[in-house]
């Protein structure tokens, strides 16, 4: 198994996994090819010519409702949710390094706010403003729903990171005099940079992508996905796909931007570090 | 590591080590305040509102403080509320089942199949980059495959497989399992892959050395060193589907009910006490679910 010739087992389950990738990228690249349906195309293959004729309806507000603003919206909200998951999550990882009164508190709340159905988490937020008489709003009660299913995340990424953290680069900034900061700061964040934008990153696109959550919270401005529903009932062109792809596409590029930042961090590392040390961390 | 610090700390006064503990117990709580206080206010607080509106009363444009049983009542005495849970325990087993094989068999395959880390990597990120794309846009993508008109009926009528189109692809219970296995089998693959990553080769390599076969060894080896991650990717699958409702009105044209669905309806109508009774009988079931399968493997222990 671990090596010498590929056993007929390796074939067939390497068929499975081909499959499986087939299966979670198949739909995908054919609403990308039909966004570009002519302007006589239908929701189905075949391509009646070749355009972007519904990539421009997009852009007509009363075409399709407001792509613009809902975009902008997600856009504000998954940044400022990004920003956050990682500063607290990092304060919150760093806390969870030693035990303290309190800490399997925290922890059970963190993993109830993962498996606490999302309609109960908007629900309840809702009712809240609702019975304090305050407006919901994207940036109020949205980024505190938000928040409740990103930080889990990003503290269970955090956990990992610091299982695996080698704690003798602590000692050595500290027993040459480094403060807590000056550690935290030089030795610490530099050595888990590349998880940290992975926090970001689930930060950013599980904010950007959420719906349920938003439901009751955002207020009377949709985000993005709100409004992305709402047009799954109403619109019946191809314009639907153009919308599809557009996200999907601007997703991608914050995955690739995440990867290739990891990518150069490390390099980076390398270069600078002798090799001994730049394997480790 | 440890054998230092407490060496050193030993070596110091009394009262100073004292103060340095209060110092960091402080540091610590600073830490963590502020994901406490996320969770306070928009996890703990909103909840024990919702156990409290369900005694509310409410009319057709309100809702009054009250303490009645009605809400329970209704929930309860309903045939509707048993009926809908069964259909959404059904969806919940289905996809359970479906995405355990296939997770598991995705997991394995990059666990013990593929030889290098950076292949291993490479496979395992091109499986998770959908999860950080939109789950709307990733159900509406069946459309061209499974509509009247799709990819796969014009395949199988051009075949001649069929004469009429398959009207059970598109809008029934089939596409919902479909966009549930096609949105939730990455929570059963990770898991399962980071439990795999931690099995000892050499156990694997000593099963075969006694003369177990390839299926003997996942049986009794590989499988139950799994168990965290499938009890953890399994938590994840079953409480998501419990907890949906845009995947059964998206997926299903209306066919199918589910339990936040008729949660999300009542909110619709504005009856939030009505809701609420019922998202506390949704949070209890799917707590129930999880003591459940908590019973079988300490999660904690695994993470």
């Amino acid at each position: 198994m671990i090596d010498g010739p590929r056993s007929l087992g390796f074939y067939a389950l390497a068929a499975v996994f081909a499959l499986f990738v087939a299966f979670l990228y198949g739909p995908l690249v054919a609403i990308v090819l039909l966004s570009f349906q002519g302007p006589d195309g239908g929701l189905t293959f075949p391509m009646i010519g070749w355009s972007t004729h519904w990539f421009a309806a997009l852009f007509e507000q009363q075409r399709v409702g407001d792509f613009k603003g809902s975009f902008l919206r997600s856009l504000g909200l998954g940044v400022i949710v990004m920003l956050l998951t990682v500063a607290i999550s990092l304060a919150a990882g760093l806390a969870f390094r030693k035990r303290f009164v309190g800490s399997s508190v925290v922890f059970y709340l963190a993993v109830a706010s993962l498996i606490v159905p999302s309609i109960l988490v908007s629900l309840g937020v809702g009712l809240l403003f609702r019975v304090l008489d305050w407006e919901p709003a994207w940036w109020t009660s949205g980024l505190g729903v938000h928040l409740t299913w990103t930080l889990p995340f990003g503290l269970l990424i955090m956990f990992a990171v610091f299982n695996r953290f080698n704690t003798s680069y602590e000692e050595a900034a500290r027993d040459l005099g480094a403060t807590g900061w000056q550690t935290l700061r030089h030795v610490v964040v530099p050595i888990i940079a590349p998880s940290l934008v992975g926090v970001a990153l689930f930060g950013f696109t599980l904010s950007y992508d959420e719906f349920a959550r938003s439901l009751l919270t955002v207020g009377t401005r949709n985000t993005l996905p709100l409004e992305i529903y709402g047009m799954t009932t109403n619109i019946t062109s191809p314009a639907l796909y153009a919308l599809g792809t557009v996200t999907t596409v601007f997703s991608f590029l914050v995955i690739l931007g995440a990867l290739a930042a990891v990518t150069i961090v490390q390099r980076r590392r390398e270069r600078r570090a002798p090799a001994s040390v730049s394997r480790k961390g | 590591m440890w054998a230092g610090v407490i060496d050193r700390a030993a070596a110091r006064p009394v009262a100073l080590k004292a103060r340095r503990g209060r110092w960091w117990a402080a540091v610590t709580w600073l830490q963590v305040a502020p994901l406490v206080g996320v969770f306070s206010a928009f996890l703990v607080f909103p909840i024990v509102l919702i156990a409290v509106v369900s005694f509310w009363d409410y009319t057709e444009y309100t809702i009054v403080p009250d303490f009645i049983w009605r809400n329970y009542a209704e929930v309860l005495g309903s045939a509707v509320t048993y009926r809908t849970y069964l259909s959404t325990l059904k969806f919940a087993v289905l996809t359970w089942a479906i995405t355990l094989v296939l997770g598991f068999t995705v997991a394995y395959f990059l666990a013990f199949h593929v030889r290098t880390l950076k292949w291993q990597m490479t496979l395992f990120l091109i499986c998770t980059i959908p999860f950080w794309t939109s789950n709307i846009i990733r159900m509406i993508s069946w459309i061209p495959f499974l509509g009247r008109n799709g990819i796969i009926n014009t395949a199988l009528i051009s075949t001649g497989v069929v004469r009429q189109p398959l009207e059970f692809l598109l809008f029934s219970e089939f596409s919902t399992v479909l966009a549930y296995v096609h949105l939730y089998t990455l929570f059963m693959v990770v898991p399962i892959f980071n439990s795999m990553m931690r099995i000892d080769r050499s156990l694997v390599e000593a099963a075969a050395d006694c003369g177990a076969t390839g299926w003997k060894t996942i049986r009794n080896v590989v499988m139950p060193l799994s168990k965290p991650g499938i009890a953890i990717g399994s938590i994840f699958v079953v409480t998501l589907v419990m907890g949906d409702f845009i995947t059964v009105r998206l997926m299903s044209g209306g066919q199918s009910a589910s339990v936040a669905l008729m949660i999300s309806n009542q909110l619709a109508y504005l009856q939030y006490p009505a809701a609420a009774a019922n998202a506390v009988v949704l949070l209890a079931v799917v707590l129930l679910i999880i003591a459940a399968m908590m019973k079988i493997v300490d999660v904690r222990k695994e993470l």
